[in-house]
């Protein structure tokens, strides 16, 4: 067995699917001949041919409104967006088609909408998006981002045999990491929607955060640990949608103070309706403010000095916790 | 087709011609009267492009109707009694109150649910017809919009994609004239919207609206086309909105001298006038037809008004759907209730979109 990475997890989960359930297929924009702008769909046409795996015209709207009416068949489309930044291109058909259909019908929607997301790869103001307070937001669409390969693929087979929309975000900057790639089981698994994992255990801190992010603040918590002794907790959400309250109050419950980390822009991002859900219902238990580290509230940047300004990092990280923890 | 099944088929057309406009009316008086709430869209002078395009189908065939296609649902044997229950949004109307209209679906009978956002159901109908190709059927999928809607993304997107795919849709433009106040002249710079399929690589041809054996077979032209595999079609239908966009809509932007011209083409009385002509419309068949359309529509409002309104309490149930097996859609056994989408799980009955199934209208 061979370890694997982000993206080979990500290819892995979506040709299982293929050749366990015929229902499952994949269309958008260069997946077919080229194999996918990334390659996760790298030989994909040659096992299933062009009808799983379709080669779509440049159109976002089509292709995401194609797999609803795929999904109302009774099929399971996953619609590639090439860059998860173009689901806006798309989103009609997300918001208005795709998140009411059940609750309006009784139709259930089987569809997967996946694609790569995120920044730290100088892709500039339309290729780094982290969109997922948009759809966090929307009721009718589950949302999952992954941050190990073991992750990428259980969440990604969970995604794909769920009855309802979901979206898929992919973090780019992950893909090829080579400190991410990992032995995955030879049997089939997934991680279930709606779970969230706590990543490292400590008493004094709870960081809440998920996809890239995971990574920057393990080792944020490695160096406050080093330097501080602080026994920072790490929790990773993996889904937004359904989101795992238990696991994050409970973590809260026992740390008494509460980090959150997120890749987004600050304002109305999932961090507010984490630290409002803290703030409502743990507040007895707070020992200090909720604090968040995100993104500054405009759009993401192209220079590079400009980039390392933006994201998140563990220097920000460290210094965000040590005020808290000196709170 | 014998002369005696002629005769039964198109006094069949002029039955839904009838009991479509008067649902319409019905409806609007309820309006009037304050029992319907919100926004109320009707479509007098639409009876023979949507009764006349819907008869063209047979079973397995799919409909992806606009708020105008009443007529296309009546044929294709959606309930008058789940029309009045989504007027009058009660809670056991196929959306159970959670949506208005005619925004009601069933897959199983080839109905896919509108939203508002006009031209977005043109890229699902495409969905729907990639799996009828996926699965070797010979069956089509015909989807509607307006006038105002060809101006969207989504239609662009929608044809093109289709004759890429060569999928098997007939996409049929309503022509009203209008979308909302814009008349047809602010809304394109070309002839005719049939023209638009020039630019796909479809056919596309355009036909008086309002006559109904001349939507029949445009529209029986152009689902042939793509029932034999070789990809959409497009059929404009040149027809008028008589009435307002909604009835809250005086529609005072519209020339009186305009729509006067367009309500001496009325459908429905051209086509009584047609049948009467050919002797196959008598005075005692009208009056048993009228009683006919009256008595759906009767109880059809009348058990929508003895039906209860949704529970608050249930206000933000149904969001997501239940796990289990899916069934793809018109293969054998897609109706066994251990399949999630065999029934509407949110009530744990059958669907209630259809009337019973002999009553649908098949290919005569």
């Amino acid at each position: 067995m061979t370890a694997v990475t982000y993206l080979e997890a990500i290819s892995q989960a979506i040709r299982e699917e293929m050749r366990r359930d015929e229902s499952v297929f994949l269309l958008g924009e260069d997946v077919g001949t080229y194999g996918g702008a990334f390659k996760v769909s790298a030989g994909f046409l040659e096992e299933f041919g062009p009808e799983r795996v379709i080669d779509t015209p440049m159109s976002e709207t089509a292709i995401i409104g194609s797999a609803v009416g795929a999904a109302l068949m009774g099929m399971r489309p996953i619609a590639e967006m090439q860059y998860i930044d173009f689901i806006t291109c798309g989103f009609d058909q997300i918001v208005n088609m795709a998140c009411k259909m059940y609750w309006r019908s009784g139709i259930p929607l089987p569809l997967v909408i996946r694609g790569p997301a995120g920044g730290g790869t100088h892709g500039g103001p339309f290729h780094s998006a982290s969109p997922e307070a948009w759809f966090f937001h929307t009721p009718g669409i589950k949302v999952v981002m992954p941050a190990t390969a073991y992750d990428a693929k259980g969440l990604l087979k969970a995604a794909i045999r769920d009855n309802n929309p979901v979206l898929y975000l992919e973090h780019k900057l992950l893909y090829r990491l080579p400190e991410l790639r990992e032995e995955l089981p030879s049997e089939d698994y997934i991680v279930p929607l709606g779970k969230a994992i706590i990543r490292r255990h400590g008493r004094h801190m709870t960081m809440l955060t998920y996809g890239a992010m995971v990574h920057q603040c393990l080792k944020a918590a490695e160096q406050l640990a080093t330097e501080d002794g602080l026994a920072v907790e790490v929790v990773d959400l993996r889904s937004l949608t359904p989101l795992d309250r238990e696991t994050i109050k409970e973590s809260v419950k026992r740390t008494n103070k509460v980090l959150i980390v997120h890749e987004d822009t600050l304002t109305g991002g999932v961090g507010a309706e984490l630290a409002a859900l803290l703030a409502e219902e743990l507040f007895d238990y707070l020992d200090g403010p909720i604090m968040r580290v995100a993104a500054p509230d405009a759009p993401y940047p192209y220079a590079p000095p400009l980039e390392m300004a933006y994201l998140p990092g563990v220097e920000r990280i460290v210094a965000v916790a040590r005020q808290l923890a000196a709170y | 087709m014998s002369e005696a099944e002629r005769a039964d088929l198109l006094l069949q057309i002029y039955y839904y011609m009838r009991l479509t406009r008067a649902m319409e009316d019905r409806t609007r008086t309820l309006f009037l009267q304050g029992r319907i709430v919100g926004g109320v869209y009707t479509a007098q002078g639409h009876e023979a492009t949507t009764v006349g395009a819907a008869m063209t189908l047979r079973d397995g065939d799919c409909i992806v109707p606009q708020h105008r296609d009443l007529g296309m649902h009546l044929v294709r044997g959606v309930s008058p009694r789940a029309v009045m229950c989504q007027w009058l949004a009660r809670g056991n109307a196929p959306t159970l109150g959670r949506d208005g209209q005619l925004h009601i679906g069933d897959m199983h009978h080839g109905v896919v649910p509108m939203i508002s956002m006009l031209g977005e159901s043109l890229p699902v109908a495409c969905g729907v017809a990639l799996v009828m190709k996926m699965r070797r059927r010979s069956t089509v999928v015909l989807a509607s919009c307006g006038d105002g809607a060809t101006s969207t993304g989504a239609f662009h997107e929608a044809l093109n994609f289709a004759s890429v795919q060569r999928l098997p849709v007939v996409f049929l433009i309503e022509n009203n004239g209008y979308a909302y106040s814009t008349p047809t002249a602010k809304q394109f710079a070309i002839e005719q919207l049939a023209q638009r399929a020039l630019a796909y690589g479809m056919p596309g041809e355009s036909v008086d609206g309002n006559d109904v054996l001349a939507v029949m077979e445009a529209v029986g032209r152009a689902v042939a086309h793509a029932r034999s595999g070789q990809g959409p079609a497009l059929v404009e239908c040149r027809t008028f909105r008589v009435r307002g966009h909604s009835e809250a809509d005086k529609a005072d932007y519209v020339p009186p001298a305009l729509r006067q011209e367009w309500l001496t083409r009325d459908p429905i009385k051209r086509f009584e006038e047609y049948l009467t002509a050919q002797g196959l419309l008598s005075a005692e068949r009208r009056r048993e037809i009228e009683a006919r359309v009256r008595a759906v529509v009767d109880d059809a409002v009348a058990f929508a008004e003895a039906s209860p309104p949704p529970d608050p309490a249930t206000v933000a149930d149904y969001v997501f759907a239940p796990d289990g097996p899916i069934a793809i859609v018109g293969e054998p056994g897609a109706t066994d209730p251990r399949y999630v989408n065999a029934l509407d799980t949110r009530t744990g009955r059958p669907f209630c979109t259809m009337s019973q199934v002999e009553e649908a209208v098949t290919q005569l």
